[in-house]
Formats: C-alpha cells, structure tokens, sequence
C-alpha cells in the first residue's frame, strides 16, 4: 500500500490536476505553462492556507 | 520570404486543422477521449497532449488504487454521495472497466490514505471528462 504523507498528496494531486488544467484550458503552448504553473501553485498554496485556517479554528 | 519559426508554427497549426476537419467524427473522438484518457486528443493529432493526459489520468487512477481507495460501485438512490462518486469514477472509462472486471477498488476505507486514494479515482474521471470534452472541441474546431 502506497502511503504518502499528506502534503506528498497534495503535491501529487496539485502536478497532475494542473497538467490537465493547463492542456484543456488553454490553447497556446506558453499560456498552456503558464496556467499549469498557476493552478499548482493555487492548489498549494491554498491548501496550505486553509490548514492554516482550520489550525487557527482549533485553537 | 525567409522561413521563420513563426511561419512554420502557423503552418504547422493549418495543417493541424485541416487534419482536424477531415479526422474522426467528433463523436467518436469524443468517446474515444472518454474511454482512454488522451486517445481523442491522438485522433486529432495532438499527441503530446494526448501523452501528458494519458500519463496525468492513469497516474492519478493508479496512485489512488495504490492508496486502496475506494471505486464506488452503481447505487441504488439516485440521489447520494455514493452515486455522485460513481459518476466520477465513471469518467475514467476503460480504467472503471477494468477496475470492475478485475475487484480493484473494492476496500474498506479505513485510514486516511485511503480515503485521499478514493479522491484521486473520482478527480481522476472527472480530468477525463474535462479532457475528452476538450478534444471534441478540439475536432469542432472551437479550440486551436
């Protein structure tokens, strides 16, 4: 059984999401990139500000 | 006139869309999007888009069975979070097929890995949807 931290899925499900996001969404190989880049970047992020969140909540 | 790289672009993208115009109906690219990830972005002639899709959709079906996730099977309410997940997993085509055919998929989800894995099925159908619907416009003519 594979068993990854959870910030390993995050980075795993944030590349391949992001990859697909990038081909369908866009039509030109340069914003294709550009948008890939965005949308890892915005998975990432965001997870990370919203553990932050919940953290915050908790205590 | 000098040949330049921006010539050879653009030509490469008419031939690409006369290709486009006289290929595969759009509904078979359609479903052939639907039933591989990738293979109708290889019917109109982007393959290596169709090789990132094809290795993006399957890495993402195959670490969420690696993480025992959970393939949701047909449920019997129509509306459920059970059937909301089978039409997820459902986009993943020839993958579900498999899936069913060989019992993968059918655990327990007991620790959290394995909850993340049965995400990973689901969004994996879900990006095959997304890309089968884009190779189609591809076809159509509605996306360069």
């Amino acid at each position: 059984m594979f068993t990854p931290s959870h910030f390993t899925a995050v980075l795993l499900f944030a590349l391949f999401a992001s990859i697909v996001f990038g081909i369908t969404q866009r039509s030109e190989t340069r914003a294709m990139i550009r948008y890939g880049v965005f949308c890892f970047c915005l998975f990432v992020v965001g997870t990370i500000a919203a553990s932050w969140i919940m953290w915050l909540i908790k205590h | 006139m000098p040949t330049t790289r921006a010539n050879v672009k653009v030509k490469g993208n008419a031939a690409r869309s006369k290709a486009g115009t006289q290929g595969f109906p759009a509904g078979i690219v359609l479903l052939a999007g639907w039933l591989v990830p990738g293979l109708g972005h290889l019917l109109v002639g982007r393959w290596v888009r169709a090789l990132l899709l094809f290795v993006s959709i399957v890495a993402m079906f195959s670490l969420g069975l690696a993480m025992h996730g959970r393939i949701y099977p047909p449920s019997s309410h129509l509306v459920s979070l059970d059937m909301l997940g089978f039409l997820g997993d459902w986009g993943n085509g020839v993958l579900y097929l498999l899936a069913a055919f060989f019992g993968w998929g059918q655990n327990i989800v007991q620790v959290v890995t394995a909850d993340y894995g049965s995400k990973f099925l689901v969004v994996a159908g879900l990006l095959n949807f997304i890309s089968a619907v884009d190779a189609h416009s591809l076809r159509l003519g509605r996306k360069s």
